[in-house]
């Protein structure tokens, strides 16, 4: 392993592979250390969602530009990340809900998402499996050009083409110490040997939080166990995906024909607990079946967990610190992967000490220190 | 042709060739590149043949290389596990 790089990455997971390749397009001598493989944690766990409507601009245009990135991602790797853009659905459930929704998609619809509220007719148009009445819903807010992408091959795609680009990823390399001198970092200590370096990008997810105390940063994100589960193949029913943020469930149909999807369990809790739970699977088996009655005479094949590395206001912390070359790349909260294209490029701009793109300084980890403004649009 | 996954019709030379290529470890890298042991069967008769031509090609043990373990055991339809009432 090498001694030397200007910049480790700590975790190959969608953000650190795609910073890398950013990096290593830039010039860059960069190595990713892995304490298990690539997209072990959140990214190689997650629902694939890729979805631009979000209640805080940050977000919203996070995700948009992300998605720009998307539709050409395949062609600038060289390698099928299996995007499909079949629309996010969000059901709208009472007067509440589409208070919120007319300003999401106000917003929204300022910054050029082709976003629009529908009713029943055209929800059954879209998705004629699902049933309004069963899902308790009014209308439902749609934007044509979300979609998913598969969460493998995009991590794959982005961690070759900057292997290519000269860039080393060790697996299974875990960080043991970072040194930091006169409030710099100075070097990585991994169980593999130490890396010099200038800097070092904190991309470890849900184990973000243990990595910062090793420069003594206590960072306020949380790791909140999730669960997800697939069914059987089935032919090809719609190609939305369809979520609610009262309820907090997703689903959507993947590549292979498979409904992928979760909610919040009813044992959901913090902390790094790993076991799937009975009662996950009970629960949403149950609203699947409300939601798309004909989904009740299909197999569920498996159910697993991941971690959301949640943060008070469910917004990344993305940026410098009061430690000179330690920047964060996490508190993703959920949706990591849809907005990981365009984080990347920022955080490769901000490190080469280009001009940014669009500015971050709302996601430094400063922000903490004062008030803040929660995104609302989560679910999962 | 000797083929491994019978669920998702993956042949023991795509295997190799993807361990190969990728540097696998382990299978759950396996699973996520050919979606090996995804299928109906969840594994039941691909993993451990699998497993085994990953242990000769990396000299690591099936302990070292076997991924977790996730339920149900059998196929369960949606229907029946979640009732009409949610209880």
């Amino acid at each position: 392993m090498e001694n030397k790089a200007e910049v480790v990455i700590i975790g190959a997971g969608i953000n650190g592979c795609a910073l890398a390749y950013e990096l290593a397009k830039r010039g860059k001598e960069v190595v990713v250390v892995e304490k298990n493989y690539i997209a072990y944690g959140a990214t190689g766990r997650c629902g694939a969602g890729i979805r631009q409507q979000w209640a805080t601009k940050e977000n919203a245009l996070l995700a948009k530009k992300s998605v720009e990135i998307f539709e050409k991602l395949s062609d600038e790797l060289g390698y099928d990340i299996g995007l499909r853009q079949g629309g996010y659905l969000i059901a709208i459930h009472d007067e509440e809900g589409m208070e919120q929704a007319k300003k999401n998609v106000e917003m929204q619809k300022s910054i050029g998402l082709p976003v629009r509220i529908i009713y029943e007719d055209e929800i059954k148009e879209i998705a004629p499996i699902l049933d309004p009445k069963g899902m308790e819903t009014i209308a439902a807010t749609f934007c044509p050009t979300d979609g998913h992408a598969n969460p493998f091959k995009t991590t794959y795609a982005y961690a070759i083409a900057a292997k290519k680009l000269g860039a080393k990823i060790y697996k299974f390399t875990e960080v043991k110490d970072i040194k930091v001198k006169d409030g710099k970092v100075k070097k990585v200590v991994t169980n593999r040997g130490e890396i010099e370096t200038k800097y070092v990008v904190n991309a470890a997810g849900a184990w973000s939080k243990e990595i910062a105390k090793m420069v003594g940063i206590e960072m306020p994100n949380k790791p909140v166990r999730k669960e997800a589960l697939v069914t059987e193949p089935l032919k090809r029913m719609f190609d939305c995906m369809v979520i609610s943020f009262k309820h907090g469930i997703y689903f959507s149909q993947q590549e292979e024909g498979q409904i992928l999807g979760g909610i919040p369990s009813p044992e959901e809790k913090v902390g790094y607990y790993m076991e799937p739970t009975f009662s996950f699977l009970k629960y949403m088996a149950y609203m699947l079946g409300k939601y798309a009655p004909p989904l009740k005479h299909v197999s569920i094949l498996r159910q697993w967990t991941g971690f959301y590395d949640v943060t008070p206001d469910a917004l990344p912390i993305l940026g410098e610190t009061s430690v000179e070359g330690f920047i964060q790349c996490n508190g993703f909260s959920g949706h990591g992967f849809m907005i990981a294209p365009m984080t990347a490029k920022l955080l490769a701009q901000l490190i080469c000490g280009e001009k940014l793109e669009m500015p971050i300084d709302r996601l430094n980890i400063e922000r903490f220190k004062g008030e803040i403004t929660e995104e609302k649009a989560v679910v999962g | 042709m000797k083929i491994v996954c019978r669920c998702e019709d993956i042949t023991e030379e795509d295997i190799i060739k993807t361990i190969d290529e990728y540097g696998c470890e382990t299978l759950a890298e396996l699973k996520q590149l050919l979606r090996l042991g995804m299928g109906y069967c969840q594994g039941r008769t691909c993993l451990i043949l699998a497993a085994k031509i990953l242990a000769r090609k990396t000299g690591k043990t099936l302990d070292e290389i076997m991924p977790s373990f996730r339920p149900p055991v059998v196929p369960v339809e949606i229907g029946l596990i979640g009732g009409e009432d949610g209880e």
